[in-house]
């Protein structure tokens, strides 16, 4: 994979070490339903609920999919988190005025592109779409840049989501998972 | 609103009505925890269960159905979810069925009302009047149990899919296009997530 080939093998550990806590800050928040759609970004996340026989790993057609999960989830007293790459926020918009209209808790993960660095043209519309987007559906929006940020940063955002019950993505930036190479 | 006729030309195997033939084939409400989607099938579960605490319907999010009922159902194990959803919102986002298919969880269980239009909007056709089948797509989804209830001798197997069958389970009920019943729901979404959570959980 050309991201893969582009990092130095350091970079390569701390990915793998952030994205291991935060697979470990998630179950531990609580979060019994993993949605999405296969992405690099949460390459290890997706993995780790694969191989977890205590959560369900539920890979979706389409993003959306994940939004009106998350609500059953939430009506059966679970707790679900979609994780998705920024142009997967565009599939969701409808569905997201179910989680608005019905104060319903939702907890997103968002890997960036179309942002820092970026060398795809197709991303650039979406990428820059995504915090007007999450801004009009009244979502609450924290960011990351450093490897050092991502547990509290999670810790913050399901807390907000699943103890005041609101919208929240949590936006994994380029400057953190760096710029795919074109 | 006037109580539509279906239209002349309409499909001969569209022959059920779904106010007699949806709580037919549900039975007793109280055995499901209820999904349903926007229009119609959110009137007829919403008639069925008097609106109950049992029930989540939506009057928007098209397409949300199913994705929601296999959330449910997989945060209750213990209780068997039944989806209603409609052709049309159905169409909308038919890739949940192949979502579904590869969790299959047993207690969920999807009833497809079709009545092949569009009926919320003026009964314009949808595209299982123009020779799309549903029940078809979904066994191409993966789903191993599913059937056509286009009879009133068929409901009987129908009913026994949506409450026994040991996977996920796809029942397309065929209608003809006419109103679903009158009843005046909730519309405010909050207070039936609320109220809906009360009742199985005993806290908001």
């Amino acid at each position: 994979m050309a991201a893969s080939s582009a990092k130095s093998v350091n970079a390569e550990e701390i990915e793998v070490s952030w994205q291991n806590a935060l697979y470990e800050t998630l179950k531990e928040q609580g979060v019994t339903q993993f949605a999405y759609v296969p992405d690099a970004g949460h390459r290890i996340l997706i993995d780790r609920s694969l191989a977890d026989p205590d959560v369900h790993s539920v890979a979706l057609t389409t993003e959306e999919e994940g939004v009106a999960l998350a609500a059953g989830a939430h009506l059966g007293g679970a707790r679900a988190v979609l994780l998705m790459q920024s142009s997967g926020l565009g599939n969701c918009v409808n569905f997201m005025s179910m989680i608005k209209g019905g104060n319903f808790p939702f907890l997103t993960l968002i890997s960036m592109r179309g942002d820092f660095g970026e060398g795809n043209p197709w991303q650039m519309g979406m990428g820059q779409a995504v915090r007007p987007i999450l801004d009009a559906m009244n979502f609450v929006t924290l960011e990351v840049t450093e490897p050092g940020e991502v547990v509290p940063t999670t810790v913050a955002a399901a807390t907000m989501a699943f103890k005041s019950g609101q919208p929240v993505a949590v936006l994994l930036t380029q400057k953190l998972i760096g710029a795919k190479a074109f | 609103m006037t109580k539509k006729a279906a239209p002349s030309g309409t499909n001969p195997a569209y022959v059920l009505d779904r106010c007699e033939a949806v709580p037919a084939i549900i039975g007793n409400p109280d055995d499901f925890l209820f999904v349903s989607g926007l229009a119609g099938t959110a009137k007829d579960l919403a008639s069925l269960t008097k609106d109950g605490a049992n029930y989540f319907g939506m009057a928007g999010a098209m397409g949300a159905a199913v994705s929601m009922g296999l959330g449910l159902a997989l945060a209750r194990p213990d209780k068997r979810v039944l989806v209603a959803t409609g052709d049309g919102e159905l169409l909308m986002n038919v890739g949940a069925l192949a979502t579904v298919s590869i969790l299959n969880p047993p207690n969920l269980s999807i009833l497809c009302v079709d009545n092949g239009h569009y009926g919320e909007t003026g009964y314009q056709k949808s595209h299982t009047s123009l020779g799309v089948d549903l029940e078809q797509m979904a066994i191409g989804a993966g789903i191993k149990s599913t059937c056509t209830v286009d009879t009133a001798d068929a409901i009987a197997s129908g009913a026994r899919m949506l409450r026994e069958s040991n996977g996920s389970c796809f029942v397309l009920l065929r209608v003809k296009p006419t109103d679903p019943p009158k009843f005046k729901r909730n519309m405010d979404a909050s207070a039936s997530r609320v109220r809906f959570r009360l009742k199985l959980l005993g806290h908001v």
